[in-house]
C-alpha cells in the first residue's frame, strides 16, 4: 500500500514538473512568436515637435513649425505656436513631420501565416454569405505585424475578412492598442462583397488555383455571372422580406414574431446604404457590374482592387464609387499590357477625377510597404502631392474618417509621423510615431531579433 | 484559327517594333554623355562619360568625343548604373520543378528557357539586365540552373553567358518536404519529409557521386578496363566535387543551411549561394568563414513559418560579417524594383550606398562568377547598363534605357511610340470580322494568353512566387 501510494506521488511529482517544464516552454515560446514587445503601447503626455517641417496634407506645408500632441488630439500647428507649459519638447530640426499612413485595403490581424500554417488563419469563413462575421473578432491585436508595419509610419488600417460572396465586415483600426476594442477606430465599417467577375478561366483571377483553370466560353462565363450576381440580388430581396416582416409585426403584435435571422439583420445596414459595401473587382467590365449593380440596389459602393477603375470613371464617378487601387506591385495580367500598366493607373484615376486611395492589398506582413506603393505611382505620373494623399488624406475620406485623420489640422487625432526625409522614399527613417496621441517605441520583432543577432560573432 | 493568326500577327509585330530598337544604331557604339554614374566600383562620378564600343566599355570620363557611327545619349542630370543582375529567377522557364525524384540534376533549365517571355521584358523596364534561371525548390536537388543576360528579341541560344560557371539548384525545409500543400488522396508520400531526410538525401546522393568518379577515374587510370555507364544524374553532381559547378542552395532556416555547409565540408566543396537565407543573419561568421555568398530578400518575410524569423536587417548583419551579399526578386514582380530593395539596405542598417548598389550587381555578379565581364561600371567590362531618371535608391525614379553590351533593350520613348503603333494594330485587329463582339457577327473574342503560372513553383511544390 505505502509503495503503491510513494508511487503515486512520484507520480503526480513526476507530471507536476513535467507541466512546469512544458508550460515554461509554451510561455517562452508564445513569447517570441507574438514578440515581447506587443504590449508596448507607448506613453499619453503632451509632446511638442519644435522646428520641424511640417506636411499637413490637408493645407500648405510649414517649412520651420510647430506641432503640439496634447490629450491624445493635434492642439496646435504653426510656424509661432507656443510650447505649453509641462510639455515634453522634440527638437524638429531635420525633421519632417506627417499625418500617419492609412492603409485602407489590409487584412491585418486576421491571418500571422498564411500559408500552411493553418492555425494562424482567420481569413476566409465557411459559406457564400456571412454578412455578421467580422472582422474586429478575429483580429489578433498581439500579431507581430502590427508593430512591423506601425515602425514604418503607418498608423491604422482598414482590415477585411476574405474570400466567400459576402466575406464579413471590415474594422479600421489603430495599429496600436492590447485590444480590438482599443485598437477599433469603427468596428463594423464596411461590408466585403467579392463581386462575381466574368471569369473565362484565366488572368484577374479567374483561373483558380495556379491558373490552370480549362478557359471558358465567353458567353457562357457571362451566364456563370449573372447567375451569381441573381443569388446576390437574391440576399437584397430575403432582407426585404424579413425587413417587412419585423415592421408588420412592430405595428400588429396578434402576427407570428419573425424569428430573428442574425445574416439579415446584419446585412440591413448595408442594403439600406447606411454603411458601404467594398467591392472587389478588377477588370473594367467587372467595375462597370459593380457600378451597375450599386445603382440598381441603391446602396453605397467602394471598389478594391481596380485595376482598372480608370477605364469605368465614368460609371464609378456617375455613382459615387471610390476606389481602393491595389495593384502597384502587381504585373499586369495580359501579356500585351504596357509594362507600367499598373503603375499608371492611379494616375489615370487622378486624371478621370476619380477618388481613389493607394493600399497593399497585403495580408499583413508588407504592409509597411504602402508608403513606397504610392511612390511608385509617383514615379509614373502621380505628382508627388497626390501620391502623398492617397495613403493619407485620400484614404481617410474613402473610410469616412477625413475629419478626424489624414492630415495634420487642429483637433484631429494625432496619428502623426517624424521622419528624416520625404515619407515615400524607401531611405526614409521614422524617428517618433504618435497613436493617439501616444508616443509608440519603434521597437518590432524584428528589432528584437536583430538586437538579439547584430553582435554574434 | 484564325483568331489565334490574327494575335500572332500582332506579336509579331511587337516583336519587329523591338528588332527596331535594336537596328536604330549603324554599330552597337554608344556614347552616354554628362552622367551621374554609379560605377558600383569606385564610388559615384559626376557629370562624367561612358563609350561602348563593341559591347565593351572602353573609356569613362570627361569631355569624350563620340566615334563615328555611335549613338549619343544625353544623359544630363540623369544617372547611370551597372545592369542588375537578379541572382534568383524563374522567369523565361516553360517549367520550373520537376518533382518526381527529389534528386533531379540530370534536368536543364537550359532546356525550357522561353525568350518571350514578357517577364524579360518588364524586368529590362526596371534595369534589370541578367540573372541566375533556377529550378524551383520542390527537390533537394532540383537540376542545372542557366546564367542569361535578357537579349530580348533575340533568339533562345542568345541567352545564356557562355562564359558563365554551370550552376545547380539545391533547396531545403517546408517545399522540399512537401509539407505546404496537401497531397491528393492516397498519393504515397515522398522521401524526405523531414529536415533530417533532406539533408541525408543530399549525402546519399553526394556519396553515390563520389563513387561514381572514383570509378570513372579507375577507367581512365586503367586501373579497370570497363568503363562505367553513364549517369547523367551523378556527372553534375562531380562536377559540383570537383568544383566546377557552383551550388545555389535554396533555405530558410539557419540551421539547415549550416547543415549544408558542414555537408560541403566533408565533401571538400563550398556552397556558392545559400538562396533566400532569411536566416543567415544567425550564423553569419560561419558563412564568412566558408567564403559563402548569401542571396536574400531584403525585407520579404511572415509568408511561410520558415520566414518568421526573417528581419531586414540581414544584408547589413552578412555586410558587416565579410559576406558577399546579393538582393534577388525570386519573381517577376519583385525583379522590378530591385534598386528600391538595396535602397532599403541601406535603411535597415545604413550600409554605406556603393555597397548597397554593389548587391544587385557586382556582388550577384560575382556569386555566379561573371563579374569580369559584368556587375560594375569599368573598362573592360560588358556594356551593361541602365540610365535613370533620378537616383535609382529614390522610389520616384524610373528607367530610362536599358542597355546590353552596347545594345538598347529598352527605352521608355521608343516604348512610347510602340503602344501608339500597337493601339492602331490592334484597332485594326479589332475591326476584323473574325474578333467581332459576340453578338455582333463573330465568335468570341480571343483572350491574350495569360501568364504562364500553371507550373509555377509557388502554386504546386514552392518557391518562384516568392516564396
Amino acid at each position: 500500500m505505502n509503495s503503491q501510494r510513494t508511487m503515486h506521488n512520484a507520480k503526480l511529482f513526476l507530471i507536476l514538473v513535467l507541466s512546469v517544464i512544458i508550460g515554461g516552454q509554451f510561455s517562452l515560446v508564445s513569447a517570441q512568436n507574438d514578440g515581447s514587445q506587443q504590449n508596448q503601447t507607448g506613453r499619453a503626455g503632451t509632446f511638442a515637435i519644435v522646428g520641424a517641417r511640417i506636411v499637413t496634407v490637408s493645407g500648405a506645408t510649414i517649412e520651420n513649425g510647430t506641432i503640439v500632441i496634447q490629450n491624445g488630439k493635434i492642439a496646435a500647428i504653426g510656424a509661432n505656436v507656443s510650447v505649453p507649459a509641462g510639455a515634453e519638447k522634440i527638437d524638429g530640426k531635420g525633421m519632417s513631420v506627417y499625418p500617419g499612413m492609412i492603409d485602407a485595403g489590409t487584412n491585418m490581424g486576421l491571418a500571422e501565416i498564411t500559408l500552411a500554417v493553418n492555425g494562424s488563419v482567420d481569413l476566409t469563413e465557411v459559406g457564400t454569405m456571412n454578412a455578421n462575421t467580422k472582422a474586429i473578432k478575429g483580429i489578433n491585436p498581439h500579431s507581430a505585424h502590427i508593430n512591423v508595419t506601425r515602425v514604418n509610419g503607418i498608423t491604422s488600417v482598414l482590415s477585411a475578412p476574405a474570400g466567400g460572396l459576402m466575406a464579413g465586415q471590415a474594422a479600421i483600426i489603430n495599429l496600436n492598442g492590447s485590444t480590438p476594442d482599443e485598437m477599433a477606430v469603427v468596428r463594423e465599417y464596411a461590408l466585403v462583397i467579392n463581386f462575381p467577375r466574368i471569369a473565362t478561366g484565366g488572368g484577374f483571377g479567374g483561373g483558380g488555383f495556379g491558373g490552370g483553370a480549362q478557359p471558358v466560353d465567353f458567353n457562357e462565363a457571362v451566364k456563370r455571372r449573372d447567375t451569381q450576381v441573381e443569388e446576390l440580388k437574391k440576399i437584397f430581396k430575403s432582407t426585404t422580406t424579413y425587413m417587412r416582416a419585423k415592421d408588420a409585426y412592430a405595428k400588429d403584435k396578434t402576427l407570428p414574431y419573425p424569428a430573428t435571422d442574425q445574416k439579415l439583420e446584419a446585412f440591413e445596414p448595408f442594403m439600406k446604404g447606411e454603411k458601404p459595401i467594398i467591392f472587389t473587382a478588377e477588370r473594367e467590365r467587372d467595375i462597370r457590374g459593380v457600378a451597375k449593380f450599386v445603382s440598381e440596389m441603391k446602396v453605397k459602393g467602394i471598389i478594391m482592387g481596380g485595376q482598372e477603375a480608370w477605364k469605368a470613371a465614368d460609371d464609378l464617378k456617375k455613382n459615387n464609387i471610390p476606389v481602393i487601387y491595389t495593384n502597384v506591385y502587381s504585373l499586369p495580367v495580359r501579356d500585351d499590357d504596357d509594362y507600367d500598366y499598373l503603375f499608371t493607373a492611379p494616375s489615370k484615376m487622378a486624371a478621370a477625377g476619380l477618388k481613389f486611395c493607394i493600399s497593399t492589398g497585403d495580408t499583413g506582413p508588407m504592409v509597411r510597404d504602402l508608403p513606397y506603393h504610392a511612390g511608385i505611382a509617383g514615379a509614373f505620373g502621380l505628382s508627388k502631392e497626390d501620391a502623398l494623399k492617397s495613403v493619407t488624406l485620400y484614404s481617410a475620406e474613402i473610410l469616412g474618417l477625413a475629419d478626424k485623420m489624414g492630415s495634420l489640422d487642429v483637433g484631429k487625432v494625432a496619428n502623426v509621423v517624424v521622419a528624416d526625409g520625404d515619407l515615400l522614399e524607401a531611405r526614409t527613417n521614422i524617428k517618433y510615431m504618435f497613436i493617439n496621441g501616444r508616443m509608440i517605441p519603434l521597437t518590432s520583432r524584428h528589432t528584437e531579433l536583430f538586437d538579439s543577432f547584430k553582435d554574434r560573432k | 484559327m484564325k483568331k489565334i493568326t490574327a494575335y500572332f500577327v500582332l506579336l509579331i509585330l511587337l516583336v519587329g517594333s523591338f528588332s527596331v530598337v535594336v537596328s536604330a544604331q549603324s554599330n552597337n557604339d554608344v556614347l552616354i554623355k554628362n552622367a551621374s554614374v554609379l560605377t558600383a566600383a569606385r564610388g559615384t562620378l559626376e557629370n562624367t562619360d561612358i563609350l561602348i564600343q563593341n559591347g565593351k566599355i572602353t573609356r569613362i570620363g570627361k569631355g569624350i568625343t563620340a566615334p563615328a557611327g555611335a549613338r549619343v545619349i544625353d544623359a544630363t542630370g540623369k544617372f547611370v548604373t551597372p545592369g542588375i543582375i537578379d541572382a534568383h529567377s524563374h522567369s523565361m522557364l516553360d517549367a520550373i520543378n520537376e518533382g518526381s525524384f527529389s534528386v533531379t540534376s540530370m534536368v536543364r533549365t537550359r532546356d525550357m528557357l522561353n525568350p518571350t517571355d514578357i517577364e524579360i521584358y518588364r524586368a529590362l523596364a526596371g534595369g534589370v539586365t541578367g540573372a541566375l534561371l533556377l529550378h524551383g525548390s520542390a527537390n533537394s536537388i532540383g537540376g542545372q540552373s542557366t546564367t542569361v543576360k535578357f537579349k530580348w528579341g533575340h533568339p533562345v541560344e542568345d541567352y545564356p553567358i557562355a562564359d558563365a560557371p554551370p550552376g545547380i539548384k539545391f533547396a531545403m525545409g517546408e517545399n522540399v518536404r512537401q509539407t505546404t500543400f496537401s497531397p491528393p488522396p492516397g498519393t504515397p508520400l515522398r522521401y524526405p519529409r523531414t529536415r533530417q531526410g533532406v539533408i541525408e538525401t543530399m549525402r546519399d546522393a553526394f556519396i553515390r557521386a563520389r563513387d561514381y568518379k572514383q570509378a570513372w577515374d579507375d577507367f581512365k587510370s586503367g586501373k579497370t578496363k570497363v568503363q562505367p555507364r553513364t549517369d547523367l544524374e551523378l556527372k553534375p553532381i562531380v562536377e559540383i566535387l570537383e568544383g566546377k559547378r557552383l551550388v545555389h542552395a535554396h533555405g530558410y532556416r539557419a540551421d539547415e543551411h549550416l547543415n549544408l555547409m558542414l555537408l560541403a565540408d566533408e565533401f571538400g566543396f563550398r556552397v556558392a549561394t545559400l538562396q533566400h537565407g532569411l536566416e543567415t543573419y544567425k550564423i553569419a561568421p560561419e558563412i564568412a568563414k566558408r567564403g559563402t555568398g548569401a542571396s536574400i530578400f531584403t525585407d520579404f518575410w511572415g509568408f511561410k513559418l520558415e520566414s518568421y524569423d526573417a528581419i531586414p536587417y540581414t544584408a547589413y548583419i552578412l555586410w558587416k560579417n565579410g559576406v558577399n551579399v546579393s538582393i534577388n526578386s525570386d519573381d517577376g514582380g519583385r525583379m522590378r524594383r530591385l534598386n528600391l530593395d538595396a535602397a532599403k539596405v541601406q535603411k535597415y542598417g545604413g550600409v554605406p550606398e556603393q555597397d548597397a548598389l554593389q548587391m544587385i550587381t557586382l556582388n550577384p555578379a560575382k556569386q555566379l562568377g561573371i563579374d569580369k565581364r559584368t556587375g560594375s561600371i569599368e573598362v573592360g567590362k560588358d556594356g551593361d547598363v541602365v540610365i535613370w531618371n533620378a537616383h535609382p535608391f529614390s522610389v520616384y525614379s524610373r528607367v530610362d534605357t536599358t542597355i546590353i553590351e552596347g545594345v538598347t533593350y529598352f527605352d521608355r520613348a521608343v516604348d512610347a511610340k510602340m503602344r501608339m503603333d500597337v493601339a492602331k494594330e490592334r484597332e485594326t485587329l479589332e475591326k476584323l470580322d473574325i474578333n467581332k463582339a459576340p453578338g455582333t457577327g463573330g465568335g468570341p473574342p480571343s483572350r491574350p494568353a495569360e501568364r504562364r503560372r500553371g507550373d509555377r513553383d509557388d502554386a504546386d511544390n514552392g518557391d518562384g512566387g516568392n516564396n
